[in-house]
């Protein structure tokens, strides 16, 4: 499918309208589903969207940077949000195509899409969710999150904090506690449970020998 | 997680009552002194300090101001860090985390009277000492080279003026000269990094002075990672790299720093630069503590206390521990189960399980990263192997080059967690 070029008012994959100030590349919504399956492991999208590893992104269009309350955004994006950066197709697209140069200090665990067709087909698709937040597709948010099931007893499990802190330190090694993300992912304010079934998965997998370290 | 609350509490209570009860001091707080300001020392100082909360006084002692890494300064030597990229102070150690930081030489240890004497006078008492000294050379290791010749033949095994000298020497090579390197004999300090270090001479020369070689020297017979190392010369270097390992007298080498002749195996090379890297020892203060047991010092598995002292913690390339590669990593894996346990002997608090985990990264040419790593635990003789990896000859470049990303964010992680 091909990029088409709309004007104010256009439309787009044929069911919803969008207010559109000028005439800007508005990409294949459609095509932008399949390439969102890159990012939604962390970022929920639709209606009943939650905050996951990453922020939920409806109305992510016209919002300040680390604009959602409740979201623990790294001090990079913060900053960001406080020297007037909005999210919009051309500030998304330079984030996106490579968030670490875009921004030093986030912590979205994403090497880029550096292919420009997929990021703006995959900015109009995050825009279905943005101009008319009330039209939000009645379909469950999109967050797979994760394929790895965990034992309900073993989530419930309380643990020791201050074991816990020493057992951190060994990640501490490589990952960043300030969350950074450089070449080894940010694995701070990541949602309790998600960061238990992911650390099950990680301690599984390696059993199987199907990882050779922390990737 | 599958971390089992009771397995756990089992475990360490066992830990814990197998330590003696808290020392209550008379005076003043508990005082653990740390000598060494590397990926032991400041790791070791830091997690004290910081998980003591003021519990504890924490004196750090090191000679040197700025600190620069030995790990990346290959990537220096290679032109992908600037030198003040690997450069790191001491000051968020001592205003963040309180710590005592004496820029001095520790020269002695008093056993009886718990301190030691610092070479600018004074010394400085301990409770729990934390010896964290890195290496120094073996004398008379290879003939004709000893310390007073390592201005014209570097050793650049610790990182700063020597890593600047050896970068100027190469860059000032003739057109079609010669480099050499004298490998050192197991165990020493990073065991790729020599060979990190020839392929970082090799990518440099291959861009200013393509004609030039590269000569080792090596008294053993395989290397870390020599498969990967060696796919990557003939890959990127054919031709450039001509490694002479033991089967091929490698190991019967002699230099003259005055003539800047190499005599390997009889056959004597006029070379341009020659990096000679000795055989290696625990740094000197393990020596005067006597903590050693020949070149090293032998340490406990479970809290890397000295065997030969239980007031003593010997941590990183100095000591004596069983299967980890003496490395930054592995001091500053070693360096938290250490300080897990200095606290707990001095304030109580709770002792978990030795854990330990290592990887070592190299960079063979822009964006061809490899790495090989392992975990391990303690055993009642050493800290064992559990399980490792290692790269693959083949992989595909999009994997090399995640691998060596992987590189620059564990140096930005384990740098922080060093240094605050």
């Amino acid at each position: 499918m091909r990029k088409r070029r709309v004007l104010a008012l256009g439309m787009v994959a044929g069911h919803l309208a969008f207010a559109a100030n000028a005439a800007e590349d508005i990409g294949d919504a459609e095509a932008g589903k399949a390439v969102f399956t890159q990012c939604n492991g962390c970022h929920q999208v639709g209606a009943g969207a939650q905050n996951e590893i990453g922020p939920h992104l409806n109305g992510v269009f016209g919002r300040n940077a680390a604009g959602l309350d409740g979201f623990e955004y790294s001090k990079s994006l913060v900053r960001a949000g406080n020297s007037g950066l909005e999210w919009h197709a051309d500030t998304l697209s330079a984030y996106i195509e490579n968030p670490r140069a875009f921004a030093s200090g986030t912590r979205m665990s994403f090497p880029g899409i550096k292919d420009a067709e997929d990021r703006v087909n995959v900015i109009a698709y995050l825009r279905i969710f943005s101009d008319n937040p009330r039209d939000i597709p009645e379909a469950d948010p999109t967050a797979k999150g994760t394929d790895h099931s965990v034992d309900p007893e073993i989530l419930a499990i309380q643990g020791d904090p201050e074991y816990g802190a020493y057992l951190s330190s060994e990640c501490t090694t490589c990952h960043q506690i300030e969350g950074g993300d450089e070449g080894i992912p940010s694995i701070i304010y990541w949602p309790e449970e998600v960061f238990v079934v992911a650390m099950h998965a990680y301690k599984e997998k390696k059993k199987n020998g199907a990882i050779r370290s922390c990737r | 997680m599958t971390l089992n609350r009771r397995t756990f509490l089992g475990t360490t209570g066992a830990v814990v009552a197998g330590l003696s009860a808290p020392m209550v001091l008379a005076q003043g707080k508990p005082r653990v002194v740390v000598v060494g300001g590397g990926a032991g020392g400041a790791t070791a100082a830091r997690y004290i300090a910081k998980d003591s909360k003021g519990e504890i006084d924490v004196t750090l002692i090191e000679p040197t101001r700025t600190y620069y890494t030995c790990f990346f300064s290959n990537l220096y030597l290679g032109g992908f860090q600037e030198l003040s990229d690997i450069a790191h102070s001491y000051g968020k150690l001592a205003a963040d985390y309180g710590i005592n930081v004496v820029h001095d030489w520790a020269v002695s240890v008093d056993r009886d009277t718990k301190t030691v004497a610092l070479a600018g006078g004074g010394s400085v008492p301990y409770d729990k000492l934390i010896l964290s000294p890195g290496i120094d050379f073996v004398d008379g290791a290879v003939e004709g080279w000893d310390v007073s010749a390592q201005n014209k033949m570097p050793h650049a095994y610790k990182a700063g003026s020597q890593t600047e000298l050896l970068k100027a020497q190469i860059m000032a090579m003739p057109e079609g000269g010669t480099f050499a390197m004298v490998a050192p004999p197991n165990p020493y300090r990073c065991p790729p990094g020599p060979y990190e270090r020839v392929s970082m001479v090799a990518h440099v020369l291959k861009a200013n002075n393509p004609t030039a070689k590269i000569i080792v020297a090596d008294p053993k017979p395989k290397f870390s990672k020599m498969s990967l190392f060696q796919e990557g010369w003939a890959n990127h270097y054919e031709g450039m790299v001509d490694w002479v390992g033991e089967d091929f007298g490698g190991g019967n080498v002699s230099v003259n720093p005055d003539a800047m002749t190499v005599a390997i195996d009889g056959e004597e090379t006029k070379v341009d630069v020659c990096n000679v890297i000795p055989a290696m020892k625990a740094g000197r203060i393990a020596e005067m503590a006597g903590v050693t047991d020949g070149n090293w010092a032998p340490v406990n598995a479970a809290d890397m206390s000295s065997k030969a002292n239980p007031d003593i913690y010997v941590l990183g390339d100095a000591s004596q521990q069983g299967d980890m590669p003496k490395s930054g990593f592995s001091a500053n894996s070693q360096a938290k189960v250490c300080a897990n346990a200095v606290r707990g002997a001095l304030t109580g608090s709770k002792v978990f399980p030795a854990k330990f985990s290592n990887t070592c990264w190299s960079l063979i040419d822009a964006d061809d990263g490899v790495k090989v790593g392992a975990t391990y635990e303690a055993t009642q003789e050493k800290i064992a192997k559990v399980d490792g990896f290692i790269s693959q000859t083949g992989e595909d470049a999009n994997l090399r080059k995640a691998t060596y990303e992987e590189s620059l964010g564990w140096y930005a992680g384990i740098t922080s967690d060093m240094f605050g």
